[in-house]
């Protein structure tokens, strides 16, 4: 394998960069096809006038639901971190689902220090079980699992701080 | 002619800060603090994960999804992040929570330093009442006009000031809660509206009256404060604006008599030191250009959009200045160590539709191409590929350029907008073109009527566009 994954990174954005929409490489046996994904920005792009705002309102959750979507779609041809998360998931794993963080905070796995964790591979959780509690400056957060199945893999830390979004652990359903 | 705070620091307590902003301004105050070898801990909701400003600073942390109200606007959230992240200060940049007292309130409640004033302070001008009173304590001239509780008051207040006059929301801002009335009977029609509106929009009824100028500029002074001794870091003109939203700002303002210039300078100075203001301020004036008059708007507890104007002319990096006073260092210069040299212009550009009303545009940028000219300074948080998410302002990048006068900073800021590619979204640098080659803003100080009369007699900037091209 002669291409790194900064070699690909820097491939894309020379592609970002310019005014062609395809690029097709080959060399050392490895062949690369990038298009520039035309689709994303015009999907955003439609949603704006129903989200119009004069400043830094909230909008609608319809909104915010959709807009991170294409922002990622567009990238598809970027692996980047969250790509490669996304990927190990999505094939390795096929089957597996994300309990993610709802919020910032710091992550207990136990009700107190020193007790039996809420949940640990093996574990059957349903969409109500308490599966953690994050704590925001002193104010505890239960942490609904909201799908039904095993954990499989615990990924976050007792005490760790945890962004929104981040998994906290794998199901198989 | 940089001039550096450097001497005074001994051992720095502050050696990681959170920011708490997006966009160029996120940029902006990464910037300052790397080049003060000072760590960085970047707040992002998770629309913006991928930009600019996230892969500059040195952690980053997602706080909530794309609306502003579960990220950025979620004060328990930011705090805890800081002290999760082991930052010993917020910066908060301005917009968001950058003038809410709570916010500040619950820093000092946890020991984490809010770069800014203190809470009191940001109370104290944050209430327009509260402000005009410290202004007449402090002898700096307010609008003629006041509070009124009923009809008959104000009718009574009006006669006395003159028509035609404003009727304001005490507890108001960014022009909701305003009417104009020319006359006693459009007074009257209007009373109720303005405090029913007042009440719904800020929870407050409470309005009062005063003399509307007719022929105004916006001119606002900068100062900086250690909590002790009050500086001031000369004046801004930003009169170009649009419905309150300021366009193009520049420093000094064109052709004011040094007597209107040094009173202005003095005021401000006057009412931030009768409070002891604490970190980078702005005091804003509305100027009675033909009766060279000037009279006290409001003041903004927090760093500008257009400070980079200030900064271009006076040599002075306000960020910096802003994390010394937070971590206690006294101001390094006298009054006469700050001279304003040359001429700074600044252009806002906005993704919007100039041709719909000025409607936000986001969307992806496909080319981005910001130019290198001398004497031009860009702040922006946008690349090629970068996204604009439709949650926040729309504010992309500002265009600064500084000149040793007023017409060769805008000369080299007409060139640089013709040389400046933003692809994929609509933005107004046509319109921004047009602005800078009137004859008007050619001759410098326009009133804030200005962009108004400008948009009227020209309908479609479209045109205007496809003409340039032809």
């Amino acid at each position: 394998m002669s291409f790194t994954h900064d070699d690909v990174q820097r491939i894309i954005q020379l592609l970002d960069a310019s005014h062609f929409d395809e690029l097709h490489l080959e060399a050392d046996g490895i062949k690369l096809d990038l298009r520039r994904n035309s689709g994303a920005s015009t999907a955003v792009s439609d949603a704006s006038p129903a989200s119009a705002m004069p400043s830094m309102r909230p909008v609608s959750s319809a909104t915010s639901v959709s807009a991170p979507q294409p922002a990622n779609s567009a990238k598809t041809a970027a692996p980047s971190s969250d790509a490669d998360e996304n990927r190990a998931s999505s094939s390795g794993q096929a089957a597996l689902l994300e309990i993610k963080a709802p919020m910032l905070g710091t992550f207990y796995r136990a009700p107190k220090p020193g007790a039996d964790p809420f949940i640990a591979e093996g574990s059957k959780v349903e969409p109500e079980t308490v599966v953690g509690i994050i704590e925001v400056m002193k104010l505890m957060n239960s942490v609904p699992a909201n799908i039904t199945g095993e954990v499989v893999e615990v990924v976050a830390q007792d005490g760790e701080l945890v962004e929104y979004d981040q998994v906290l652990f794998r199901v198989r359903p | 002619m940089a001039i550096t705070m450097v001497d005074r620091i001994q051992t720095p307590p502050i050696t990681r800060v959170l920011v708490a902003n997006r966009g160029e301004i996120a940029v902006r105050i990464i910037r300052s603090l790397k080049r003060l070898g000072v760590e960085t801990v970047l707040v992002v909701s998770s629309a913006d994960r991928d930009s600019l400003g996230a892969r500059m600073a040195d952690k980053v942390v997602c706080v909530g999804p794309g609306r502003a109200t579960e990220s950025y606007l979620k004060i328990d959230t930011l705090v805890h992040a800081a002290q999760a992240t082991g930052a010993q200060a917020i910066h908060p940049g301005y917009g968001f929570l950058s003038e809410r007292a709570e916010f500040a309130r619950a820093c000092e409640e946890n020991d984490v330093i809010f770069i800014g004033p203190t809470a009191e302070q940001i109370e104290q001008v944050g209430n327009k009442l509260e402000a005009r009173r410290i202004a007449g304590e402090a002898n700096v001239p307010v609008t003629p006009g006041g509070p009124v509780e009923t009809l008959d008051e104000a009718l009574a207040v009006a006669d006395d000031i003159g028509y035609p006059v404003l009727i304001k929301a005490v507890g108001g801002g960014g022009g909701r809660g305003l009417k104009r009335a020319d006359t006693r009977e459009s007074l009257i029609q209007q009373f109720d509206m303005a405090s029913a509106e007042a009440l719904s929009a800020f929870g407050d009824g409470r309005v009062y009256v005063e003399c509307f100028v007719t022929q105004g500029r916006h001119v606002e002074v900068q100062v900086l404060g250690d909590g002790k001794d009050v500086l001031h870091l000369g004046d801004r003109d930003c009169s170009v604006q649009r419905r309150y939203q300021k366009l193009i700002e520049e420093a000094p303002a064109p052709h004011l008599s040094d007597a209107l210039r040094d009173g202005l300078h003095e005021a401000a100075v006057r009412f931030a030191r009768h409070i002891g203001y604490r970190g980078a301020g702005t005091i804003e004036f509305l100027v009675d250009v033909p009766r060279e008059q000037f009279y006290f708007l409001e003041m903004n507890a927090r760093i500008q959009v257009e400070h980079p104007v200030t900064e271009e002319v006076t040599g002075v990096d306000l960020i910096e200045a802003q994390y010394r006073i937070a971590q206690g260092e006294p101001l390094p210069w006298a009054q006469n160590d700050i001279q304003v040299q040359g001429h700074a212009i600044e252009c806002r550009i906005n993704a919007e539709d100039c041709d719909h009303d000025f409607r936000p545009s986001p969307g992806r940028v496909t080319q981005a191409h910001f130019p290198s000219h001398d004497g031009l300074r860009i702040d922006t948080h946008i690349e090629a590929g970068a996204m604009i998410p439709p949650f926040y302002d729309s504010m992309v990048a500002k265009v600064i350029a500084v000149g040793q006068n007023r017409e060769q900073a805008r000369l080299r800021l007409r060139m640089a907008l013709d040389d400046l590619v933003l692809e994929g979204v609509k933005t107004n640098i046509t319109l921004h073109k047009a602005i800078l080659e009137t004859p008007e803003f050619t001759q410098g100080g326009v009133d804030t009527g200005f962009l108004g009369r400008y948009l009227a007699e020209k309908p479609s900037l479209q045109n205007e566009a496809r003409r340039e091209q032809t």
